[in-house]
């Protein structure tokens, strides 16, 4: 074969990776900048730039409240997560005790739990400490995903960093609170940047959970909202509005992930998070 | 990262930090005490929000809970996964989770969705990794273009999806008829044809990334010279590929493959929101979400629920198992 004819099938395969991935998202952008009747016409290119579903979506409505609840509730989750990991990874990764391994096991088949077995469970305990409809709910109930991930990937980082950097601070007779905080954690921002990024991602993008658990329009997540966005009749449903939230749900999710583009990458590739 | 298989759990060799044998009994002790006290706040917290609740789960597996009032929940034995009736005149019927068509179905649908749709994302991942792992103009940005599914939310893939196999306005229809493949639009999530492949469809584009990085890690850990070698040898790419490259990345693959389809079975987000109240694509997370909170078989749900969670469970020990065997021979 032909070099050029190579090089073209290959450049072909390219483009059309790069189409497949983004044509969704390119067209869901065009779509949010379309009202009236122009959105029930198949455009390939943009031709409208209507921000009346933008104005629908940030201005009237609850949904910025939406918004700021997902804010709230993956927030909190990752810094509870991440305190209570680097504590805990520290101690899986650098002391050596009797059932070492089987924690370890033990917290990695906890983070492949189906959500679903714990539902029932935690629906009681929800409704007994009565959190029903409360941001609450879904900060306790996120833990389930994020700690045992946050653990597992800062334990296999900490695992990887040279004994001499604690020595020094061992023979200096360090409490390990200390050791950790002022040995360790200067040096695992990165890692914290990362995990912390991941684990609000999945918090973000919660659905089940936040189903079951929240029942009232204002107290509602994102992806909830955005699924249960209605038009003013059943058979009506809002496409523009809906993309026009999709949008101002994921560009900043984009845009945190192409920044940290390389990061998340090894990050996926030490804990296998879930997409 | 230098762990060598992705999310394999270290081992106590690869973990054993060294000690003094001197100093060790006092220096050790405090380490230890300390050990425990980091790790107690962190499982303590996993035991109130994985533990007790799994327990919860399976408990109201075997009562007659309804979710009206949880509290009056009676133990039934086994009764929600099977019970036999007899009606007293020579004949009966076998009831419960066992004997039920709807679960089966959901069954079926969850393994069919889970065997098409790892195999299509693992395919195309790997030529995905392949791709990428050649050097060329505008790898930085192909890389971040296929991240984009990956980052955006399930529920927005679905409803995004949604939108473009829309029946009469969807830009789906419109593209394969003017190009000649369809030749009337077909209502991609409403009709049962095609209900399944649409879920399909949305997944692969959505976790394509996922089993493609994971690929591409494993792909960068083979080291160059075993192609120059191949290349010195004459050896034909295709052959390279298979009786080399392949081997070699096989443990990543694995590793992938099994996130992946842990994953896919307890499917529920994409499918509630693209194709809801479908039989054709309920899986059991689905059925068991409806049994719970809208059908008012509380109990019968956590049965439900309980069974998916033995699969999966059987499922992450034989993965735990293989990781383990791999870093232990590997290397």
């Amino acid at each position: 074969m032909p070099a050029f004819v190579k090089r073209t099938a290959f450049y072909a395969l390219v483009v059309l990776i790069v189409l497949f991935s983004i044509f969704p998202f390119y067209y869901a952008i065009l779509t949010s900048f379309k009202s009236g009747t122009a959105l029930f016409r198949v455009d390939y290119l943009p031709t409208d730039f209507s921000l009346a579903n933008y104005r629908d979506v940030l201005v009237n409505g609850v949904f910025p409240l939406n918004i700021l609840n997902s804010v709230i509730v993956a927030f909190v989750v990752v810094a509870i997560s991440l305190f209570l990991a680097v504590t805990a990874a520290y101690a899986l990764s650098r002391i050596e005790f009797r059932g070492r391994g089987i924690l370890l096991l033990t917290i990695l088949a906890v983070s492949m739990f189906p959500q679903i077995a714990v539902l029932a469970g935690l629906f009681e305990l929800v409704r007994l400490f009565g959190l029903y409809n409360s941001l609450f709910s879904l900060i306790l109930a996120y833990m389930i995903f994020t700690l045992p991930f946050t653990v597992w990937v800062l334990t296999t980082f900490m695992r990887d960093l040279p004994v001499e950097i604690e020595e020094a601070a061992i023979v200096d007779g360090a409490k390990p609170m200390t050791i950790v905080m002022k040995v360790f954690l200067p040096l695992m921002w990165p890692a914290l940047v990362t995990t912390g990024l991941l684990a609000f991602i999945a918090a973000w993008n919660e659905f089940l959970f936040a189903l079951t658990f929240v029942s009232s329009n204002d107290t509602r997540t994102v992806p909830v909202a955005i699924a249960l966005l209605s038009g003013a009749s059943e058979q009506e449903i809002p496409w523009g509005t809906i993309m026009a939230a999709s949008v101002v749900v994921t560009v900043p999710l984009i845009v945190l992930v192409l920044i940290f583009q390389r990061k998340i990458v090894s990050g996926l590739t030490a804990g296998g998070v879930k997409g | 990262m230098t762990n060598a298989i992705p999310g394999a759990p270290p081992t106590d060799d690869a973990m054993r930090t060294e000690e003094q044998p001197a100093a060790r009994s006092a220096l050790s002790r405090q380490r230890l005490a300390s050990a425990w006290l980091f790790l107690t706040p962190m499982l303590a917290v996993l035991a109130f929000v994985a533990g007790w609740p799994l327990l919860q789960t399976i408990w109201f597996s075997f009562t007659d809970a309804s979710l009206a009032d949880l509290d009056a929940a009676r133990f039934v034995g086994l009764r929600n996964y099977f019970e036999y009736v007899d009606y007293g005149d020579g004949t009966g019927e076998w009831f419960g989770l066992f004997f039920d068509a709807q679960w089966w179905n959901a069954v079926w649908n969850t393994v069919y969705y889970t065997l098409v749709s790892v195999s299509i994302e693992t395919v195309l991942g790997l030529i995905v990794a392949l791709v990428l792992n050649v050097p060329f103009r505008g790898r930085g940005f192909v890389r971040a273009a296929v991240l984009i599914p990956w980052a955006i939310p399930t529920i927005v893939s679905a409803k995004m999806w949604a939108w473009m196999m829309n029946d009469q306005f969807g830009i789906l229809n419109d593209m394969l008829m003017s190009v000649g493949i369809l030749s009337h639009p077909i209502a991609w999530t409403a009709s049962p044809e095609t209900a399944m492949w649409a879920v399909i469809i949305v997944d692969v584009w959505k976790t394509t990334p996922f089993m493609a990085l994971l690929i591409l890690a494993g792909l960068q850990m083979v080291p160059s010279d075993v192609y120059e070698a191949a290349k010195i040898d004459g050896v034909h790419p295709v052959k390279v590929f298979f009786k080399v490259t392949l081997p070699l990345i096989r443990p990543a693959i694995l590793v992938a493959v099994i996130f992946r389809a842990l994953d896919a079975l307890r499917v529920f987000d994409l499918i509630y929101v693209l194709t809801p109240n479908n039989t054709e694509t309920k899986t059991m997370s689905v059925f068991a979400q409806e049994n719970l909170f809208q059908f008012d078989q509380f109990a019968y749900g956590s049965a439900a629920s309980t069974l998916l969670f033995l699969v999966i469970a059987a499922i992450t020990l034989v993965y735990i198992k293989a990781a383990r065997l791999n870093l232990g021979g590997g290397r």
